[in-house]
């Protein structure tokens, strides 16, 4: 692919740091409502120069992408690290995405944040937030990726955090900032492998396509392991950090802590959707590495899987979305590593607009009840808010794959995707986990809103700012997967041709998912749920605890970290080695010496006269036994 | 003359000098101990003279009695402020460095 140069990109990433900078430097100086109108004009603004660079981008060949160098960032040696940006199949769709969900959910924080005293703190850090998510999504070097890798994860630390007076709030911000800091290690080692066998091999531009025509050269290598699945792991792990997959996706449901938007902004539609963006940009090394995508593949499943299994019994009507964010998640990465990586890219697209819709349903809900969170303290809401019921309605379809929503087009080109590319069990077990998904959300929206009400105060709808967001948002979750053939072309997939596949194949996951609706209403009947709990109790036991997984998490890493940090590195080596022998103990060392010297300070003239003479008939006769 | 005898004469001075400048306690004492340990040197440096055959030594000499003279000008100034401050010579009683 060839680059062309573009002045516009520069001007998506800036509005937001304007904004940023407004809301930052000026808050004693402008209102509330100004704070809110600039922070959403700053992402519309993006939105636009995102649409104008598109519309430029089309207009071109398909072989050609936009690039703008900003200046060089750093040379060291030879090595060239430049602030680029790069406008491509893959980070215009990312950018229009970003840009277009933050704006809608930015309009929709104008309504449910409008109570919140700290409301200019908060669109000050949204726009912080979109700002660094543009850098990871433009960035044409992985280095200045790490930057904006690291800029979303700090924005979601302190948006996650953002009710801070609350305890539990701080840690949740905590837990996952450190788990995303256990991933970033992955990045930082991925990088630096891939940079210095680069050197090695003489090259010393590290832009994407550089990186892409070069990567062969790293084949031969092997460090016990081929270099370049070792390389792709490490991204991969900092993935799973990024993306809440199997080892480190504990963060997210805890990160539900956050306001509403924020779960839909950052945990739901973009930022958790970064690492399946990584690896789509650095599909070509993870393609040639050996068993690398193999790895992706089972770690994928079996985290979807496993949080889908885990959200059929939880309560929490933000963290039963948490859940499922993760399991679609694991289908995204599912849909990459079973070689058509737009697969995935396309369903990481439909989901940004459906579960974004879910979440500010949820809001609009928990905002309609005055905070309630428990799906088993609410119950027919059809009546009471209806554009709500509307909305949630349009986002439980999409995620459930019911044609023709959107989720039904990316979610079944995943899955067959899969069942090509010959893992047999694996398409099983996605076909399952799509029966699952529909079980968890029918479980959610019955609840919710069908039913009888258990909810305590009146429910009131939500105001029309919060509304138009979620038309909007519900209007794209259906057109979008109508637009799955242009999408492919656009991002040069090449689909394997669907007639090639069995009848029962193509259409299992449907039939499936319209069973898992059927169960989803029909198993949660009160008496049904209560004997199929009794049946299978320690199951549900360990479903309800979420496989106990924290708690082993606590025992087996956090636990025996923390005794070594407490009593080998504070209490031996910070308190005794280095506070006790090596701060105080030199000062004492040299108190004692100068306490022995101090006899000879006498001021006793003559006992210097005499010390001096004495001295000097034994250097004297020192220097004469020398010499002589 | 014997360039020896000379030599002998001046470690006889310097050996003296040295014992009243341990021996003595009181500071003008030991000044003028310091003012013959010089002279001894001096001596010596005129026996030297005498062995290389040379005038150096002797002009060295010179500049250590200038040297000498200065030093008691400054050693004597330094006396009288202790004097004046202390009120006594005595070396035993001039002990403010001590720790208290």
């Amino acid at each position: 692919m060839n680059a062309q140069d573009y002045i516009l990109i520069k001007w998506i990433l800036i509005p937001p740091l304007v904004g940023f900078s407004l809301n930052l430097l000026f808050k004693k100086f402008i209102s509330e409502k100004i704070s809110a109108f600039t922070a959403s004009f700053a992402i519309l603004l993006s939105f636009m120069f995102s649409l104008i660079s598109f519309y430029k981008l089309i207009s071109l060949p398909e072989t050609i992408y936009l690039k703008e160098v900003l200046y060089k960032w750093f040379l060291v040696g030879p090595v060239n690290v430049e602030i680029a940006f790069r406008f491509d199949n893959l980070s215009s769709i990312m950018a229009l995405m970003v840009c277009g969900v933050s704006f809608l959910i930015h309009l929709y924080s104008i309504g449910y944040m409008s109570k919140d005293r700290d409301i200019k703190r908060f669109f000050s850090y949204m726009n912080l937030f979109v700002f660094f998510m543009l850098v990871l999504v433009l960035s044409d070097n992985p280095i200045l990726m790490f930057v904006g890798w690291e800029g979303v994860g700090f924005c979601s630390y302190l948006l996650i955090g953002f009710w801070y007076e609350n305890i539990e709030n701080s840690i949740a911000g905590k837990k996952a900032f450190i788990t995303n800091r256990i991933g970033d290690t992955g990045f930082i080692l991925g990088l630096l492998l891939l940079i210095s066998y680069l050197n090695m091999n003489n090259i010393f531009l590290f832009d994407f396509e550089t990186i892409k025509n070069n990567i062969s050269l790293l084949l031969p290598y092997n460090l016990g392991f081929p270099l370049l699945s070792v390389i792709s792991l490490s991204f991969f792990f900092a993935a799973t950090g990024k993306s809440a997959q199997f080892p480190l996706y504990v963060w997210l449901p805890d990160a539900m802590a956050g306001p509403t938007p924020v779960s839909a902004l950052i945990h739901a539609a973009t930022m958790v959707t970064a690492g399946v963006y990584m690896l789509c940009r650095f599909y070509y090394m993870f393609a040639i590495s050996p068993y690398a995508l193999d790895i992706v593949l089972y770690i994928a499943t079996f985290t979807s899987l496993l949080s889908a299994i885990i959200a059929t019994m939880q309560n929490d009507i933000k963290k039963i979305l948490a859940y499922s964010t993760i399991s679609q998640i694991g289908y995204m990465f599912m849909g990459v590593a079973s070689g058509v990586y737009q697969t995935g890219f396309f369903h990481l697209i439909t989901h940004a607009f459906f579960k974004a819709l879910l979440f500010l349903s949820a809001g609009s809900v928990i905002h309609a009840l005055s905070g309630e969170q428990n799906i088993f303290n609410m119950g027919g809401l059809k009546n009471k808010i209806k554009y709500t019921f509307l909305a949630m309605l349009i986002g439980y379809m999409a995620i459930s794959a019911i044609p023709p929503f959107a989720g039904y087009f990316s979610k079944d080109l995943i899955i067959e995707e899969i069942y090509n590319s010959g893992h047999f069990y694996i398409w099983l077990t996605s076909v399952f986990i799509a029966a699952l998904t529909a079980y968890y959300m029918t479980r959610l929206f019955k609840f919710t809103f069908l039913g009888k009400s258990n909810y305590k105060k009146e429910p009131h709808e939500s105001s029309s700012i919060m509304l138009i967001p979620l038309f909007i948002l519900a209007f794209f979750s259906i057109v979008s997967g109508f637009y799955v053939d242009k999408f492919m072309h656009f991002t040069l997939a090449e689909i394997h041709e669907s007639s090639a596949i069995p009848f029962m194949v193509k259409h299992l996951p449907l039939f499936i998912s319209l069973i898992g609706i059927l169960a989803g209403f029909y198993l949660t009947n009160e008496n049904i749920s209560a004997y199929l709990e009794k049946i299978f109790k320690p199951f549900c036991l360990l479903i309800r605890n979420k496989f106990y997984l924290d708690e082993i998490y606590q025992f087996s890493i956090i636990n025996p970290l923390r005794w070594v940090s407490n009593n080998v590195l504070f209490n031996a080596i910070d308190r005794i080695l280095i506070d006790r022998a090596m701060v105080e103990g030199s000062g004492s060392v040299l108190y004692r010496i100068g306490s022995f010297i101090r006899k000879s300070q006498n001021g006793n003239l003559q006992f210097y006269a005499f010390v001096f003479v004495i001295s000097f008939t034994l250097t004297l006769m020192y220097l004469m036994a020398v010499i002589l | 003359m014997n360039s020896d005898n000379l030599l002998i004469l001046s470690f006889i001075l310097f050996i003296s000098a040295i014992s009243i400048f341990l021996t003595h306690k009181n500071l003008l004492m030991i000044l003028m101990s310091l003012e013959l340990g010089l002279n001894s040197a001096n001596i010596a440096l005129i026996n030297f003279s005498f062995i290389k055959q040379s005038l150096e030594p002797m002009v060295w000499v010179f500049i250590l009695f200038a040297i000498a003279a200065c030093e008691a000008v400054i050693g004597l100034s330094i006396l009288i402020m202790i004097l004046r401050n202390f009120k006594t010579l005595k070396v035993d009683e001039i002990k403010d460095l001590k720790e208290i």
